[in-house]
C-alpha cells in the first residue's frame, strides 16, 4: 500500500511522517515561543497527523506562529471545499500552498484572510482569530492576487495613496517614492491602473501589499503574467523584502520552480485535504523524485485515480466520507 | 479615532479621484434631476395655466419633483459608490484592508452628500431662473427637510448594499428599483389623506412622508412643521440603526457564504 492508498483508506492518515515537520517546530531557526499544547487537535497536532502520532509524544503547539490554521474546515451542503486543514507558518518562513484547481487553496486563503467564515476549526493570525477579531490585525497584514483587482479608473498613483492612507502608513509619500522606484513603477506612475499591462498591474498589486510593511504577507501567484526576466526579479523582491523584515508569507502558485526557489515549506492539498506537507527538498527526497513538479504530478494522479476509485465503490465524492 | 477618521478621507479620497477624473459621472450625475425638472415644470405651467389659485400647488410639485430626487438620488449615490466597488473587483481589497464596515459605510456617505449637493445645486438654479420657483426661500425647513430625506435614502443604501454583498451584483437592479416602493406610499405628490384609510398608517411609518407632509405645510400654508420634523428624524434614526444592522447581517452571512471571493464576476 503506498503513500497515498493509506491516506485515501484511512481517510486521514499519511504513513511516513517528512522528517522536514521537525524543522517546523525548530525555535532556533524561527524564533517561535510555544506553551502546551491546549487541547487536542491543536495545530501541531494536525500538522503533526501527516505522521503515525501513536509512536510521537504529545508535544507543545505553537500557538504564537504568525499564521496558525486548526481543524479548518468549510463546507457548502454537502461539499467540503475544505476538510480538516491544519498546519502553521512560522515567524519569517516562506509556506506554498499547492494543488490542483478545486483543490481548496483559494478558500483556505480566504479564511485565512478573513473573507470566508469556516465551518468549523479556527485560523488564527498574529494570535487573533480572524472569523472573530480580524480588524485588530489587518493592519499588519496584506495580500496580493491577480484576481482581485485595485480600482482601474485610479491612476496608480491615485491607488497607492489611497490604499496607504486605509492601513495608516507614516510617512506615505516617500514610502510610495521607495516602492514606485523598487517595482520600476515611474513611468505609469500616472497611468490608469486599468490601462496598464498584466505584469504592470501585478508589479502594482505587489507594491500595493508592501505598503504597510506586512509582518504577514498572503500572495496568490505573485508572479502571474510577468514575463521570466521579471519573474525572477520579483523573487528577489520578495526574498529581500522577507529578510529584512522577518515576514511571514503564504502564497499560492502554480510554479513549482517558484515554489522550489521561495518557500521553505510546502503544504499539497487535494479535494480539500491536505495530502503532504514538507520542506520541497524533503518532498523531493521521499517520492524520489527529480523535482517538485513531478513530486506534485504523482500526488495529484495517485489522488485522482483514488478518489475515483472511492468514487465508484461507494457513489460518495471522496471528501464527504467524514 | 483619527485612525478611523483617516480611513474614512482616504476612501472618500478613492470615491472624489473617480468623480473627477470622469466627466460622463459627473454629467450624469446633473442631467437626470434636470431633465426631471424641465418636465415637471413644464407640466405644471400647462396645469395652472398661470391661475393665481394654482401657483401655491404648482410650487407644491416643484418642491416635491426636487425633494424626491434628493431622496432618490442620495440612496443611488450612495448605492452608486458601493457598486464602483464590486464593478471594479475590488471589494476583497477593501474586506482585508483595516477598512471598518462602520468606516465604509460612512465614507459611502460623505460620497453621497458630494454627489447630491453637485447634482442638485445647479437644478435648484435652473428652477429658479426657469420656473421662478425658488426652493432656498423655504430656509431653515429646507435644512430639516433636506436632512431627513438624507437619512431615509442612506438607510435604504445600507440594505441594499447589503443585498449586492450578500446575492452578488444580480442584486444590483436593487438599487434603481427598491426606492420606487417609497414612492406611491410616502406621498410624495399628493397629501396623505388621498391614501386608503388602510394604507394611512404605514404611510405614517415612512420618514418621508412626514417631509413631504412638512413641505406642503410650508409652501401652501406657509407653516413650519417642527414636530413632523422631529417625528421624522425618530423614525429616520431606527431606520439607519435597522439599515446598519441589516447591512452588517448580510455582510456575515456573505462570509459565510463565501460571496465576497466571486464579488464582481
Amino acid at each position: 500500500m503506498n503513500r497515498m492508498e493509506k491516506f485515501w483508506r484511512d481517510g486521514s492518515e499519511i504513513a511516513v511522517r517528512p522528517a522536514a515537520v521537525d524543522e517546523w517546530f525548530d525555535l532556533s531557526r524561527h524564533d517561535v515561543s510555544y506553551h502546551e499544547a491546549p487541547h487536542q487537535g491543536s495545530a501541531y497536532q494536525g500538522a503533526m497527523r501527516q505522521g503515525p502520532t501513536h509512536r510521537d509524544p504529545p508535544r507543545p503547539a505553537p500557538a504564537t506562529a504568525p499564521i496558525v490554521l486548526e481543524n479548518l474546515t468549510k463546507r457548502y451542503r454537502s461539499y467540503f471545499a475544505v476538510d480538516d486543514v491544519s498546519f502553521i507558518v512560522p515567524k519569517g518562513a516562506t509556506l506554498g500552498l499547492l494543488g490542483g484547481n478545486g483543490a481548496g487553496k483559494t478558500t483556505t486563503i480566504a479564511m485565512i484572510m478573513g473573507l470566508v467564515i469556516p465551518t468549523h476549526g479556527s485560523v488564527r493570525v498574529l494570535g487573533h482569530d480572524m472569523a472573530s477579531a480580524r480588524h485588530k490585525v489587518l493592519k499588519r497584514m496584506n495580500f496580493q492576487s491577480p484576481y482581485v483587482a485595485m480600482p482601474s479608473q485610479l491612476t496608480v498613483r491615485e491607488n497607492l495613496d489611497v490604499f496607504g492612507r486605509l492601513y495608516g502608513v507614516l510617512d506615505l509619500k516617500a514610502r510610495i517614492g521607495h516602492l514606485v522606484e523598487e517595482f520600476g513603477l515611474g513611468e505609469v506612475l500616472n497611468r490608469e491602473t486599468g490601462r496598464l499591462s498584466a505584469g504592470q498591474k501585478t508589479r502594482v498589486s505587489l507594491a500595493k501589499a508592501l505598503l504597510n510593511k506586512p509582518e504577514v504577507l498572503l500572495l496568490d501567484e505573485p508572479t502571474a503574467s510577468l514575463d521570466p526576466d521579471r519573474a525572477e526579479w520579483m523573487r528577489d523582491r520578495l526574498q529581500a523584502y522577507r529578510n529584512q523584515h522577518q515576514a511571514t508569507i503564504l502564497l499560492s502558485s502554480h510554479n513549482m520552480v517558484e515554489v522550489e526557489r521561495l518557500c521553505d515549506y510546502v503544504v499539497i492539498m487535494s479535494r480539500g485535504r491536505v495530502v503532504e506537507i514538507g520542506t520541497p527538498r524533503e518532498l523531493i527526497r521521499s517520492y524520489d523524485c527529480g523535482g517538485l513538479q513531478e513530486v506534485f504530478l504523482q500526488i495529484s494522479r495517485d489522488a485522482e485515480s483514488w478518489s475515483e476509485k472511492l468514487d465508484r465503490q461507494t457513489g460518495l465524492h471522496a471528501t464527504s466520507l467524514k | 479615532m483619527s485612525d478611523s477618521l483617516g480611513r474614512v478621507a482616504a476612501m472618500t479620497l478613492r470615491y472624489w479621484y473617480l468623480l473627477r477624473a470622469s466627466w460622463p459621472r459627473l454629467i450624469e450625475l446633473v442631467y437626470w434631476p434636470t431633465m426631471n425638472m424641465i418636465v415637471w415644470g413644464l407640466l405644471t405651467f400647462w396645469f395652472t395655466d398661470n391661475k393665481p389659485t394654482a401657483v401655491a400647488t404648482a410650487g407644491g410639485l416643484l418642491g416635491a419633483v426636487m425633494l424626491w430626487d434628493v431622496l432618490f438620488r442620495g440612496q443611488l449615490g450612495f448605492t452608486f459608490s458601493f457598486l464602483e466597488e464590486v464593478w471594479s473587483r475590488n471589494v476583497a481589497n477593501l474586506m482585508m484592508s483595516p477598512l471598518q464596515p462602520a468606516e465604509f459605510a460612512a465614507s459611502l456617505m460623505v460620497m453621497s452628500l458630494i454627489r447630491l449637493v453637485v447634482g442638485m445645486a445647479p437644478v435648484s438654479l435652473l428652477a429658479l431662473v426657469l420656473f421662478g420657483f425658488n426652493v432656498y426661500g423655504l430656509g431653515f425647513a429646507l435644512v430639516a427637510f433636506f436632512a431627513n430625506l438624507v437619512f431615509t435614502s442612506w438607510a435604504v443604501g445600507l440594505v441594499v448594499s447589503g443585498l449586492i454583498l450578500r446575492n452578488g451584483s444580480g442584486a444590483q437592479s436593487f438599487a434603481w428599483s427598491v426606492m420606487m416602493l417609497l414612492l406611491p406610499v410616502s406621498c410624495v405628490y399628493y397629501p396623505v389623506s388621498i391614501l386608503p384609510v388602510w394604507l394611512r398608517p404605514v404611510a405614517w411609518m415612512l420618514p418621508p412622508t412626514y417631509v413631504f407632509e412638512g413641505m406642503r405645510a410650508a409652501l401652501i400654508d406657509g407653516l413650519f412643521r417642527a414636530d413632523l420634523m422631529l417625528e421624522a428624524l425618530a423614525l429616520n434614526l431606527a431606520c439607519l440603526g435597522l439599515g446598519f444592522g441589516t447591512f452588517m447581517l448580510l455582510m456575515q452571512s456573505a462570509r459565510h457564504k463565501g460571496a465576497l471571493l466571486t464579488m464582481g464576476e
